[in-house]
């Protein structure tokens, strides 16, 4: 469906991004991940046409884009990060003014605003001014923007940035929704639990470069451990020394931490059995275990070195 | 094509229609500021004119000085009132009374005798406010053809008169100075108009009736559309003031665009399939067409509240409004192009325009302009557009007057979208 190849471009100076490829196929979610700068926004403007790269190209279907009429322009949804909507107007008449710029007019126009408000829920205030709505609604209603020409493929730059969580929930079962129907969807956050619960594939980039591009259980296995075990130990002042527990092969960290015990291994089915039993014969009862997945926000640190949010 | 241009332009005009701040700018504002300019530069010429203020100071009361006093009163440029000396000193003074005429006693004897002999002409004394130097010019003109017309009167016709020449005859009889050979002309002279103050009056007797007076009449009439046709300053104002506010909603379309740029809505249309042309011309297209209609409401409101009319071609004046709101356009996507963030734009863009304005005339008009700045100023669009307004409404002027402005208005279109196109920032950045 979509192909960057070798993307660059770069303000004055400063280069935004560097060198960005990925594919994404058909019906495929694609997770673009990246902290604040990292250039994502430069990377889905080239995308869509926005912005022309310094050197690199796109392919949609195959093809490239040429020229501003290009009647591929059709098959992609821009869902933009800031809310681009007229506020001064009704929501529907927004929906039917952008649906316009695609030649959709009369009974088709309006049945196209008719689904995109259904989904996204805002029929019953169609015909409310834009200014009148919360955030919330707002960032609803830039999505349905997106969606009355009817498009393959939507790039969705941060869609739920600045939102609460109902909302934010809402949105992601709009987009469950489209992912549903078969659309391909390129998702840019930088919230990595976002990302997890959506996407097939994750294409992580910092500093404009791709630094990963893995689907999330190939993520997880770069990481040296793949589960963690949170054990609650009895008796917190037991006296278990972490040398011991690290002396385990099966062990590649171990923590200890106002009674909790975290261990991380590889494989949990082979080795956390034998690190409990280790446990409860050297006289280190335990109350509660519980085992974790690293999230993305570890991945990253791993990928890195540096943390997602502070970086 | 045609789906997405109109729905542009609606877009546009919903937005800008439905924008309270933008309606009462562009239609209240012209129509109060218009009406203003318009009364105070002298209205639609049915208003009368103010008469100068004079004072009167008769020391004399002899039948001369009441006759200049009735004579003066009688005009319709002056309002004269008798006053005391001291009184009239203090009004001009003050300011209430613009000029004092003051008569000095004997004034009627001494002006009779002066009339044959340029010896001791009595004074007339002229008390006037000297911010009001060329009204003070206009009174004695007035008071010269005034008196030379009462003395003479009186000389030829009054009692006065007769006194006079007999007192003249005597005094050429003992004079020394005088040469014989002047003497006896004179003497004649005076004896006939003895004889002629000496004979029956009746009504019917021709020149009988007035003395000498300034041999002429004026008739005033100001050359405007036809005769009898007033200047109408108020299609001046409407005028100034349409173009003023039209550039100002030039300058809020640019700002609009910098502003749709600045919230992402740009990237929406830059990401839907429509060529540059479309978004620049269907931008322009609404500028235009709002523009029009300010000038259609403007001039609608001048015509019922003022009587405004196009007294010139009616295709003229649509055809200058329509070259007008081509530049006003492309002075919109000028300040689009040019502009960097929308506050900065703001400011930078109403100084230029303000000047612009003043320069045109849209608030004082041109042929009040020295000479040089009339010429000079041939280079500012909006001049061209005063100009084609003015030439169109109250000069009456026929379509070939409306070639220049639009010719001019329509270059000046040309140039300013030229480089709004060139320097024009299609990228959407992130
Ligand atoms: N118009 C611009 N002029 C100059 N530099 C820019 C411009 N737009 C973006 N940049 C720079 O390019 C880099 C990438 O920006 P980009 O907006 O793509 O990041 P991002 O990943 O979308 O960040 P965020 O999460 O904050 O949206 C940043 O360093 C930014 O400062
Ligand atoms: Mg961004």
């Amino acid at each position: 469906m979509l192909a960057a190849r070798n993307l660059r471009k770069s303000y004055g100076p400063h280069v935004a991004v560097d060198g960005v490829s990925f594919d994404i196929a058909r019906g495929e979610t694609i997770g673009l991940l990246g902290p604040n700068g990292a250039g994502k926004t430069t990377t889905v403007s080239m995308i869509s046409g926005l912005l022309r790269p310094d050197s690199g190209e796109v392919l949609i279907d195959g093809r490239a884009v040429t020229g501003d009429t290009d009647s591929i322009k059709h098959k992609i949804g821009l869902v933009p990060q800031d809310l681009a909507l007229y506020d001064e107007l009704p929501a529907r008449d927004n929906l039917e003014f952008f649906g316009a710029l695609y030649n959709l007019a009369g009974a088709r126009l309006k049945r196209a605003a008719d689904e995109a408000l259904d989904l996204v829920g805002l029929t019953d205030r169609a015909k409310d001014k834009v200014s009148d709505f919360s955030g919330g609604m707002k960032r609803r209603l830039n999505l349905a923007a997106a969606l009355m020409h009817d498009p393959d493929l939507l790039l969705l730059d941060e869609p739920t940035v600045g939102v609460d969580p109902q909302s934010r929930n809402a949105i992601f079962e709009n987009l469950e929704t489209l992912k549903k129907r078969g659309k391909t969807l390129l998702y840019t956050t930088h919230y990595m639990e976002e990302a997890e619960r959506l996407c097939d594939r994750l294409v992580v980039i910092d500093h404009g470069k791709v630094i990963a591009n893995d689907t999330l259980h190939g993520l997880y296995k770069l990481l040296p451990v793949t589960n963690i075990l949170s054990i609650e130990l009895e008796n917190p002042e037991c006296g278990l020394r972490l040398a011991e527990v690290r002396a385990f092969a099966a062990v590649q960290s171990a923590e200890l931490e106002a009674g909790i015990l975290r261990i991380g291994v590889q494989n949990l089915a082979a080795d956390a059995p034998a690190v409990l039993q280790w446990l409860v014969s050297n006289g280190y009862p335990y109350s509660h275990v519980v085992s974790d997945r690293p999230d993305l926000e570890t991945v990253f640190l791993t990928l890195t070195g540096r943390s997602l949010r502070d970086s | 094509m045609m789906i997405p241009l109109v729905a542009l332009i609606r877009k546009d005009l919903r937005l800008f229609l439905g924008d309270r701040r933008a309606v009462i700018m562009s239609f209240l504002a012209p129509i109060l500021i218009g009406a203003f300019f318009g009364y105070v530069f002298g209205g639609n010429g049915k208003r009368e004119t103010s008469r100068i203020e004079v004072l009167m100071v008769d020391q004399d009361g002899s039948a001369i000085s009441r006759g200049i006093l009735t004579d003066l009163q009688a005009s319709k440029s002056l309002s004269v009132k008798p006053a005391e000396l001291a009184a009239a000193r203090e009004a001009v003074r003050k300011g209430t009374a613009t000029v004092a005429v003051v008569v000095p006693k004997d004034f009627g004897a001494a002006a009779g005798k002066a009339f044959f002999q340029p010896v001791d002409k009595p004074e007339i004394g002229v008390l006037y406010d000297p911010s009001h130097s060329a009204e003070q010019n206009m009174v004695q003109g007035i008071l010269t053809g005034s008196v030379m017309q009462i003395v003479s009167k009186e000389v030829f016709n009054g009692p006065t008169g007769s006194t006079v020449v007999t007192d003249s005859l005597a005094q050429i009889a003992a004079s020394q100075k005088m040469k014989p050979e002047d003497k006896a002309p004179l003497q004649d002279l005076l004896k006939s108009v003895q004889k002629f103050n000496a004979r029956p009056k009746t009504e019917t007797s021709g020149g009988g009736q007035g003395g000498l007076s300034v041999p002429y009449q004026i008739r005033e009439e100001a050359v405007t559309a036809r005769t009898g046709q007033e200047y109408n300053a108020y299609a001046h104002s409407f005028g100034g003031m349409s173009i003023q506010f039209i550039l100002f909603m030039g300058i809020d379309v640019g700002i609009g665009m910098l502003l749709m740029r600045q919230r992402g809505l740009w990237k929406r249309l830059r990401a839907a399939p429509l060529s540059r042309s479309l978004l620049l011309g269907s931008r322009a297209i609404s500028a235009a067409l709002t523009s029009m209609l300010i000038l259609a409401v403007v001039f609608s409101a001048a015509r019922l509240l003022f009587g405004v009319r196009i007294e010139g071609s009616l295709a003229g004046f649509v055809g200058v409004c329509l070259a007008f709101s081509i530049m006003t356009a492309s002075f919109g996507l000028l300040v689009a192009s040019l502009g960097k963030t929308p506050d900065a734009t703001r400011g930078l863009s109403i100084l230029a325009t303000l000047v612009m304005l003043m320069l045109s005339g849209a608030w004082v008009p041109a042929f009040l302009f020295p000479q040089w700045m009339q010429s000079a100023t041939m280079f500012i669009p909006t001049r061209w557009a005063m100009d084609g307004l003015d030439a169109m409404t109250w000069r009456g002027l026929g379509f070939s007057a409306a070639l220049g402005p639009i010719g001019a208005l329509l270059l000046s279109a040309a140039i300013f979208g030229a480089i709004a196109v060139s320097r024009f920032r299609w990228e959407a950045e992130g």
